[in-house]
């Protein structure tokens, strides 16, 4: 296992440098640079000239990439153009945020859509299949955004069982951050009533985001259950006069785990750096919000650093994946 | 459900004086799936397996051998699979017996070995836990005390080095060692009766011949009966008390091992016969393959199921189907075929 790890860690620098080089073109390859974005339209020649040489644009590409190359590994992505702080703070203070949205929606999603899928697989074609299949359809059809203001406008504004929009009640301007992580916060602050307002800040866009995941995995553990349990194994197992809770557990679960683990993953990573809709239509201050703000603004170092930055978080979300299949699936770590 | 047309009651194949250890009576097992002509895989299968005897179930590919096993287990499931007939081991019924007894029974009476060692082994579970597991279930052994027993058990089954090799995952291993482990899986509780389905069909003739040697040394002639499924009348010769010969979901044949090879009387088992590589043959003479495939067959309720392909047909095979009684020259002895025209002296 632990060379099977070293060698999933390894991999993870080419694809690195890889992703930093695509990430210096695709910024380069933007339509008007930092220049346009500062100056607008009509600036006149000399102002241009000027902020490129500012950005270093009038050096060769190959030195462009290498004082790239510098600033990222010492960290040092410039500051905001909107907000005037450094870009590495304005995420690390919008991280968490998405982080706590992504985690209570993808508890959401595992926490129903496992139990679902497994019950529709054992019973195929039952009203509860029938009914799965047709939630998880709806559940991919729908827009998160609709969703999002739907959820919004009953159980925000109607209803008003859940606050509307942002991490934190106005009342709690008292609170103390120190993690970031408000729910987290609010229990090592020893401040439970923070931690339950952050925790109903959460509840509502948590919901709209974790359709897309809870449809996907309800689908594939259907999927999977039914195929295990028709495996030649299973039978085995039966033969062997295996409890049916051993067989459903040891036998039938542990290997339609496998799928299940890669769409859990690709689905966090999709949600930790994909809820712009969700944390836009609920004013929650996360790094999507931040982002798309960033490239209507056209905040050029924030567009750069973010990109790259949840590129990564992707790509560490996968090795994770993988390592977990490797601590699953004895044959990929024991090759 | 009786076919329109039987006036004669079929002979009980391999019965003999005292309870039979497995006592199978007409089972019949059906399959319909919705929008699909339902199969009647098996169609009124009697047989007895009498306690530490080995028995031979041979039949071309689907003939309905496992079918008629998963189905006196209760393995076949629910849904699309209906089941009439009774299976009595030791005189208990299985095919009404609740759920959890049965469930009891298997694994520690009556055990299972399947044809494929790939896919019969669960890939995500040590070849140690797979064999620990049964020894839990039935035996309450734990911990140290299941993995020495573990141990032991590879070691019967001619795997060295056992105490590493109960670590090792299915996918290490080869397909022969994958057998050995499922044969040590199906023998840690001591069963009385062993299903062993094609065994061998998945393995290389070197290989296979080593897995049924070993099924000789620890099966045959010991208290555990066998029955041993095989569409290969080679595999049976060297090692079944008894044979019968399965075709179209019925038992057309079945006689002790002797008269079978000596004096077939079915035209399908002469068939099967005459493609069995033999080593008294001159090297050169072709095999004969039975002619036509075993999809054209006539559903028994019409006659013969084996007539379209058969070159000894005559008129009285279609109509009525044949009963299963006493063999020429064996009057009330163990050897019963279904023929009306069964072949005479070899010929
Ligand atoms: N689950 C099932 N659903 C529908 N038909 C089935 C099912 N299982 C078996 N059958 C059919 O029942 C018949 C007998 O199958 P069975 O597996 O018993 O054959 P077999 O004699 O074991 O052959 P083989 O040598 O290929 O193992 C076949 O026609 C097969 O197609
Ligand atoms: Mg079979």
């Amino acid at each position: 296992m632990l060379r099977f790890a070293a060698r999933r860690v390894l991999l993870l620098v080419p694809i690195l440098i890889g992703l930093s080089i695509l990430v210096f073109l695709f910024v380069r390859a933007l339509p008007g640079g930092p220049e346009t974005a500062l100056l607008g339209e009509n600036a006149t020649p000399e102002r241009v000239a000027q902020v490129r040489e500012l950005y270093g644009l009038d050096r060769p590409v190959y030195e462009q990439y290498v004082s790239y190359v510098q600033s990222v590994l010492s960290l040092d992505f410039g500051t905001s153009i909107t907000t005037r702080q450094p870009v590495v703070e304005e995420i690390a203070r919008r991280f968490p945020g998405t982080v706590e949205l992504t985690v209570t929606a993808m508890i959401i999603a595992v926490a129903v859509g496992i139990p679902l899928g497994f019950v529709a697989a054992r019973r195929y074609g039952s009203w509860v299949d029938n009914l799965s299949t047709a939630g998880s359809l709806l559940g991919i059809a729908i827009p998160v955004f609709a969703l999002g203001y739907l959820l919004k406008y009953f159980f925000a504004i109607k209803l008003g069982w859940f606050p509307t929009q942002g991490r934190e009640g106005s009342l709690m301007f008292r609170n103390e951050h120190p993690t970031g992580f408000y729910v987290l916060d609010g229990i090592v602050t020893g401040n439970p009533e923070a931690a339950v307002d952050a925790l109903r800040h959460l509840i509502l866009p948590a919901l709209a985001l974790a359709t897309i995941p809870l449809a996907f995995i309800t689908r594939i553990t259907r999927a999977s259950v039914l195929e295990v349990t028709g495996e030649d194994y299973v039978r085995t197992a039966e033969a062997k006069g295996m409890t049916r809770s051993v067989i459903t557990r040891r036998h039938i679960l542990r290997n339609a785990m496998l799928p299940i683990v890669t769409v859990v993953g690709l689905q966090t990573g999709l949600l930790l750096s994909g809820a712009v809709l969700t944390e836009t239509v609920f004013a929650f201050d996360g790094i999507g919000r931040f982002l798309a703000q960033a490239v209507f603004a056209r905040d050029f170092p924030v567009i750069q650093a973010g990109i790259l930055f949840l590129a990564v978080i992707f790509v560490l979300v996968n090795l994770l994946v993988d390592l977990s299949y490797g601590l699953l699936d004895p044959r990929v770590r024991t090759r | 459900m009786t076919a329109p047309g039987t006036t004669v009651a079929d002979a009980v194949p391999g019965a003999g004086a005292g309870t039979p250890l497995l006592e199978v009576r007409d089972l019949r097992v059906t399959f319909s799936s919705r929008g699909r002509r339902p199969v009647k895989a098996v169609d009124g299968v009697s047989l007895d397996v009498a306690a530490g005897s080995t028995v031979g179930i041979v039949g071309e590919s689907g003939s309905g051998k496992s079918v008629t096993s998963l189905a006196a287990l209760g393995l076949l499931g629910k849904r699309g699979v209906s089941i009439s007939g009774s299976v009595r081991f030791d005189g208990e019924d299985l095919l009404g017996m609740p759920e959890a007894e049965l469930r009891a029974l298997r694994g520690r009476e009556i055990a299972m070995v399947f044809q494929d060692p790939m896919s019969s082994l669960n890939p995500v579970l040590s070849v140690g836990r797979q064999i620990t597991e049964i020894l839990e279930r039935h035996r309450g052994l734990k911990g140290q005390d299941a993995r020495d027993r573990a141990a032991e058990l590879l070691v019967s089954v001619g795997i060295g080095d056992a105490v590493r090799r109960l670590k090792s995952y299915p996918h290490q291993l080869s397909g022969g060692m994958r057998q050995r482990v499922m044969i040590a899986m199906a023998l840690a509780c001591e069963p009385r009766l062993l299903i062993a389905d094609e065994p061998t069909t998945a393995l290389d003739v070197t290989i296979s011949a080593q897995i049924l040697e070993l099924l000789r040394e620890l099966v045959v002639g010991s208290q555990t009966a066998l029955v041993l499924i095989t569409h290969d009348l080679g595999v049976v010769a060297g090692l079944c008390d008894q044979v019968h010969v399965m075709y179209s979901g019925r038992i057309v044949e079945s006689a002790p091992r002797r008269p079978l090879f000596a004096d077939p009387q079915h035209p399908y088992t002469t068939g099967l016969l005459a493609s069995v590589p033999r080593l008294d043959q001159a090297r050169g003479v072709p095999l004969l393959p039975i002619p036509g495939s075993p999809s054209d067959t006539l559903p028994w309720a019409e006659g013969c199921a084996f007539a379209p392909r058969c070159s000894r047909q005559v008129p009285e095979c279609l109509g009525a189907p044949p009963a299963l009684l006493p063999a020429r020259g064996a009057a009330g002895g163990p050897h019963l075929v279904r023929c009306v025209n069964p072949v005479q002296d070899g010929s």
